[in-house]
């Protein structure tokens, strides 16, 4: 049994007691979701804490996920299964519930929740890929009040985010535009694995032409990151095969692999392009109702 | 009320025919393991009992320059440091392997590999214990690791096993087998030759339960109890007894529950000893469980073998003679369990299941700065790798020939009246129908509907391919003359007792890990007794409570313990007559035995049960002139041969052509194992050894970088399949039993790993065939199968 060393144990029953005890505990203090990024690294001795602030206890006040009229709101502590098994999420942004079906295995994504997710700031994280592609912005609270910030901005390195020591992240918004779908492709060497390389995308529609599309790509950089240029290429054309590889070029151009045991930099680049024609090809057919 | 709770375990058994003997039933053990309740080395709690952790070397190769543990002793609730010095002092820093070499337990003077031995600390809990670790400062120099196995033997290379006297280079042993000359002069005139480097990759047992003990040392009685994860229990109190001098009645070695071996739980770790010796100088129990990473890296690995294999045939499709050279890493030191007199193992099974005119092979063996192991993980003595080789060359010939590879197959197959056939290596293959065996797989299958189809996905550009791998093993190790580990001959005792009311207990020396031995045993009792085998207890584990054997791994529990259970139960039976004699009043020629009772030939009244004899041997009643009362005996099973159990295997495979990632569409597995004890059982080793399979093609692999880390030391990193990667498997059998054993069973516990990796990758091939792909290492992930697709397929090493 790997164990981990000392640490202070704390329960917060609120989101203003676990902010109190952030502020308070200082030293190395950190949230814990469900637990399963945070525990593996301190059972490995990766990361020592001081101090660790359970948050599970929250699950009534930021577990949720509110599909509204032109937004859809999802509280931090919304497990990967709640996001899996949301009908009305997946009406919405189908995106979710593909990625969620690739995501770890059922004991991970029964407890690991979409704010440890996004915080935890693995490169190869799936659900960044996600809210990249969706234009999802992050809803942070501290001492000082509640500060909203764009995925572009929410990153600042590899498990480097924007929340600050005595902050959370409470919720993450995503904006619903018309006319659109959205769709997640990952290549990973088994089940449960993390990504070889994944691409989620979202196009929106206007008439037979695209109004605008974006794509996502987890595992080739050192964050998630929108690829810039894709939305050029494709806007104002009819969806076709020839858009798809010009918008795939671009993913594997722009994106920024290193060789690991998943794969060669050249393997890597071209899972960006192909996986990037895999899932605007997938999302325009959802928009157009072809597929559901 | 009847809950799940309070029914007795036994009446979970509910099978709907119980067969008295072979059939098919439910494992008696499982609903102890499937409600949680199974009892393993870390359930086992102890008064008193403190917790050891192991300090690792952090580099690969490196002159330790000193080791403070003065902070870690400070530590409150600290008992004892130990290093490799302290050690030295009773002269147990090093112990012998399980081949012959030496092995450090705690590292006095370098470290050979990442993750080795270098100081414990013995504390009041695991927790405390580990933490402790952090506080031992030890001084490393690092030198320059020898990582890549062919680059051990370059002159200049620094020399790992300096502490060997003379030793000046990396050379670990050399070995052939075969007739060099005879072997050239085929290849010499063949019309068609055909050569590939071929490499099998490190793999790791990686069982789910790790490894660990509890030694508990009595100093009253002066006697040690050490529970632990073996799968040779009796094995491993001798060499105890070897290495800490300790007399060898003074110890009792038990393995409780094991979580699964597949050869990992073979040999003795540093940790087992170390916890002795903790237990030895505290006076408390002490109890040691290695975590999933230290397991991955420093315990037994398997394969690490790169091969050239060389194919002579003639162009209609004859195969002639096969060649290999070999070079195996055996890691820092020789930790392979192999019999003396062939440490390749059985390797020379290279031959396969064809009728050669020569074979020859020259494998070099070194010394690297890896984890040492060898012959572990299901592979019966490294089968596993030889079975690879011919089954992948005889693919790369076919493709030369452009012929069929079943056909190819078919026309090369040792024929029926061969046997028993004498191979080119000098194995003795005791019975086999292997044309009949590869015919069914390919019916059951569809073997030429699969062709067709092939060739229509092929017409659209989708990428689809059927492998086949037909394999022969050695298994049943062995025979006395041929066989021992360190001077320990492996055949097996075996003692049956059947009490009074007709219950027996048959008491046997290999461990079961999870092959159902305490169903397969109790079967075969019952099989020639005709008690049923509810009644029938096996006891296994417990070296005080058993006979002395080898243990369990090279899948020889059924054809050596198996053989000693029947041998045994005979025996009793023999006595049983004598005593039925007596109690039916007639001569002993004139009775019969029907499963389970004595009758009176041509008087069908008159018959006594085994029970009833049971009762009479026990009881107050006369006994037939010089027969002693009771009824139990004991053998000691010596296998004439080896057995030799064979298949059929065909696997469909779709390739992704944009992504490169592999689906096992389908598997047929056709098994030959001889004589079948139990059907539920010989499926379920199948289905996991398929798994294996899997795996091993697909994506397992210990991985090292140039400085000689473990790239492969977690669960994340050593991917090991899942239900989502295997297909359902479909499984069909042909019986060709032994003939020289007792009840003509031949063992299957490593079937389907040993041959299920060929038949997957030659699908993977197959299916890339198209693009001159002619072979492809494994493990065969995306990434691999993409370069291959490119043109450029690389070796994983
Ligand atoms: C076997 C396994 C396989 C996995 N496979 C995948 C995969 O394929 N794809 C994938 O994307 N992920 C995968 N994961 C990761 C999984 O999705 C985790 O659940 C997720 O990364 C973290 O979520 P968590 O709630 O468990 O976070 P935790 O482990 O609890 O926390 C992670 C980090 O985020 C911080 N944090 C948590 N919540 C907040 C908050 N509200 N505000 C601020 N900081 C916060 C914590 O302090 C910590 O630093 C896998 C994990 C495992 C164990």
């Amino acid at each position: 049994m790997q164990v981990p060393a000392p640490f202070e144990y704390r329960r917060a029953t609120s989101v203003d007691e676990a902010l109190t005890l952030l502020g308070e505990l200082g030293g190395t203090t950190r949230l814990v979701a469900g637990g399963h990024s945070l525990l593996p690294m301190m059972k490995l001795r990766l990361a020592t804490l001081d101090r660790v602030v359970d948050i599970n206890g929250l699950h009534d006040e930021l577990g949720y996920i509110r599909v509204g009229h032109d937004e859809v709101r999802i509280g931090a502590l919304t497990r990967h299964r709640e996001l899996l098994e949301s009908e009305e999420l997946a009406a919405a942004f189908p995106i979710f519930r593909d990625a969620e079906r690739v995501i770890a295995d059922p004991v991970v994504r029964n407890r690991g929740t979409i704010g440890g997710s996004l915080c935890q700031a693995d490169p190869a994280e799936d659900l960044s890929a996600v809210c990249t592609a969706v234009q999802a912005s992050c809803v942070i609270r501290g001492p000082d009040g509640t500060r909203t910030v764009p995925m572009e901005e929410f990153y600042r390195g590899p498990f480097e985010t924007a929340v600050g020591d005595g902050e959370m992240l409470v919720e993450v918004r995503v904006p619903v535009r018309p006319n659109g779908s959205s769709a997640y492709e990952k290549v990973e060497r088994r089940a449960g694995d993390w990504a070889i390389v994944s691409s989620g995308a979202a196009v929106w529609l206007e008439g037979d032409v695209v109004a605008d599309a974006r794509v996502g790509l987890a595992a080739v950089g050192p964050n998630t990151t929108a690829i810039e240029g894709v939305a050029d290429v494709l806007r104002g054309h009819e969806p076709s095969e020839d858009a798809y590889a010009a918008a795939g070029a671009i993913a594997a151009e722009r994106c920024s692999p290193v060789a690991d045991l998943r794969g060669s930099v050249e393997y890597k680049r071209h899972l960006a392009d192909e996986l990037t024609r895999r899932s605007l090809r997938r999302a325009v057919a959802r928009v157009r109702g072809e597929e559901g | 009320m009847t809950t799940l709770g309070t029914r007795p375990l036994d009446s979970f058994v509910d099978n709907d025919q119980k067969p008295v003997g072979y059939g098919r039933m439910l494992r008696k053990e499982d609903p102890r393991f499937v409600r949680g309740l199974g009892h393993y080395c870390d359930d086992i709690q102890l008064p008193g009992m403190l917790h050891m952790a192991i300090l690792r070397s952090p580099y690969a190769h490196a002159r330790i320059v000193s080791i403070d543990a003065s902070a870690a002793l400070a530590h409150p609730k600290v008992k004892a440091v130990v290093t490799g010095a302290d050690l030295a002092e009773k002269g147990l820093a090093w112990m012998p392997t399980l081949s012959n070499d030496v092995q450090a337990v705690l590292a006095t003077d370098k470290v050979r590999f990442q993750g080795q031995e270098v100081a414990i600390a013995v504390a009041e809990d695991r927790y405390a214990a580990r933490d402790a670790l952090d506080l031992i400062d030890v001084e490393y120099e690092p030198l320059d690791p020898v990582v890549d196995a062919r680059r051990a033997l370059e002159p200049g290379a620094p020399v790992i096993r300096d502490d060997l006297e003379g030793k000046a280079d990396n050379h670990c042993f050399d070995w052939e087998t075969g007739d060099e000359a005879a072997t050239q002069a085929v290849f010499d005139a063949a019309e068609v030759v055909v050569s590939q480097d071929i490499v099998y990759p490190r793999v790791h047992p990686a069982p789910m339960e790790t490894c660990g003990c509890v030694a508990d040392y009595e100093r009253v009685s002066g006697k040690l109890t050490l529970w632990t994860t073996s799968q040779a229990p009796h094995a491993h109190r001798t060499l105890y007894a070897l290495v800490a001098g300790l007399p060898e009645h003074k110890i009792r070695v038990v393995s409780p529950d094991i979580g699964g071996g597949f050869g990992n739980k073979v040999p003795i770790y540093p940790g087992y000893v170390c916890a002795i010796v903790a237990s030895l100088v505290l006076n408390k129990p002490v109890k040691w469980m290695e975590d999933r990473s230290e397991n991955l890296i420093s315990t037994g690995f398997a394969r690490d073998y790169l091969m050239r294999g060389e194919i002579a045939a003639t162009r209609d499709g004859k195969i002639l003679a096969v060649r290999t050279h070999v070079l195996a890493d055996h890691g820092a030191f020789n930790g392979t369990a192999a019999p003396v007199k062939y440490p390749a193992g059985f390797f020379g099974v290279f031959t396969g299941s064809y009728d050669l005119e020569a074979a020859y092979c020259k494998m070099t063996a070194v010394y690297t700065n890896k984890a040492p192991g060898g012959v572990a993980y299901a592979c019966s003595f490294r089968i596993t790798e030889a079975v690879y080789l011919v089954e992948r060359i005889v693919d790369c010939l076919a493709d030369e020939l452009g012929m069929d590879p079943a056909e190819l197959r078919l026309r090369n197959l040792i024929r029926p009246d061969q046997f028993p056939y004498t191979t080119k290596t000098g194995w003795v293959y005791d019975s086999g129908e292997y044309e009949r065996a590869l015919r069914l797989a390919m019916d059951m299958v569809g073997y030429d509907e699969l062709r067709k189809e092939q060739a229509e996905r092929r017409a659209r550009g989708e990428m689809m391919g059927i492998g086949i791998s037909f394999f022969t093993e050695a298994v049943g190790a062995g025979p006395r003359k041929d066989m021992d580990i360190l001077g320990l001959g492996m055949a097996d005792g075996c003692e049956l007792t059947v009490h009074p009311t007709g219950k027996a207990v048959v008491r046997l020396s290999v461990q079961t890990q999870g092959q159902g031995h305490e169903t397969t045993f109790a079967q075969i009792v019952a099989e020639e007794l005709g008690i049923p085998p509810g009644d029938i207890e096996v006891v296994h584990g417990d070296t005080d409570q058993t006979p002395f054997g080898l243990g369990t791994y090279g899948s020889r529990s059924t054809p050596v313990s198996g053989a000693a259970a029947a041998m045994v139960a005979r025996k009793v039976r023999d006595k049983a007559r004598i005593i039925a004699s007596g109690m039916l009043e007639v001569s002993v020629a004139d009775l019969e035995w029907e499963k389970g009772a004595f009758g009176v030939k041509g008087d069908p009244g008159k018959s006594v049960t085994i029970q009833d004899i049971a009762l009479r041997s026990y009881g107050a009643g006369d006994l037939p002139e010089g027969l002693e009362g009771g009824l139990q005996a004991e053998v000691c099973y010596n296998p004439e041969n080896l057995t030799y159990p064979f298949g059929a295997y065909v696997c469909v495979v779709d390739v992704d052509r944009g992504t490169g990632q592999v689906k096992v569409r389908r598997f047929v597995a056709v098994d030959d194992c001889g004589t079948r004890i139990n059907e539920m059982i010989i499926e379920g080793q199948v289905h996991g050894g398929l798994t294996d399979g899997v795996g091993m093609a697909l994506m397992e692999m210990i991985a090292f970088d140039e400085e000689g880390n473990c790239l492969s030391a977690s669960l994340m990193d050593y991917l090991i399949p899942t239900a989502l990667e295997v297909p359902d498997w479909q499984t069909g059998h042909t019986v060709t039993p032994s003939p020289h054993h007792p009840i003509g069973a031949k063992g299957i516990g490593e079937s389907a790993t040993v041959g299920s990796p060929p038949a997957i990758v030659n699908a993977v091939v197959d299916a890339l065939s198209p693009m001159g792909v002619r072979h492809a290492d494994m493990p065969l992930t995306p990434a691999r199968v993409w370069d291959a697709m490119q043109g450029h397929p690389t070796p994983p090493v």
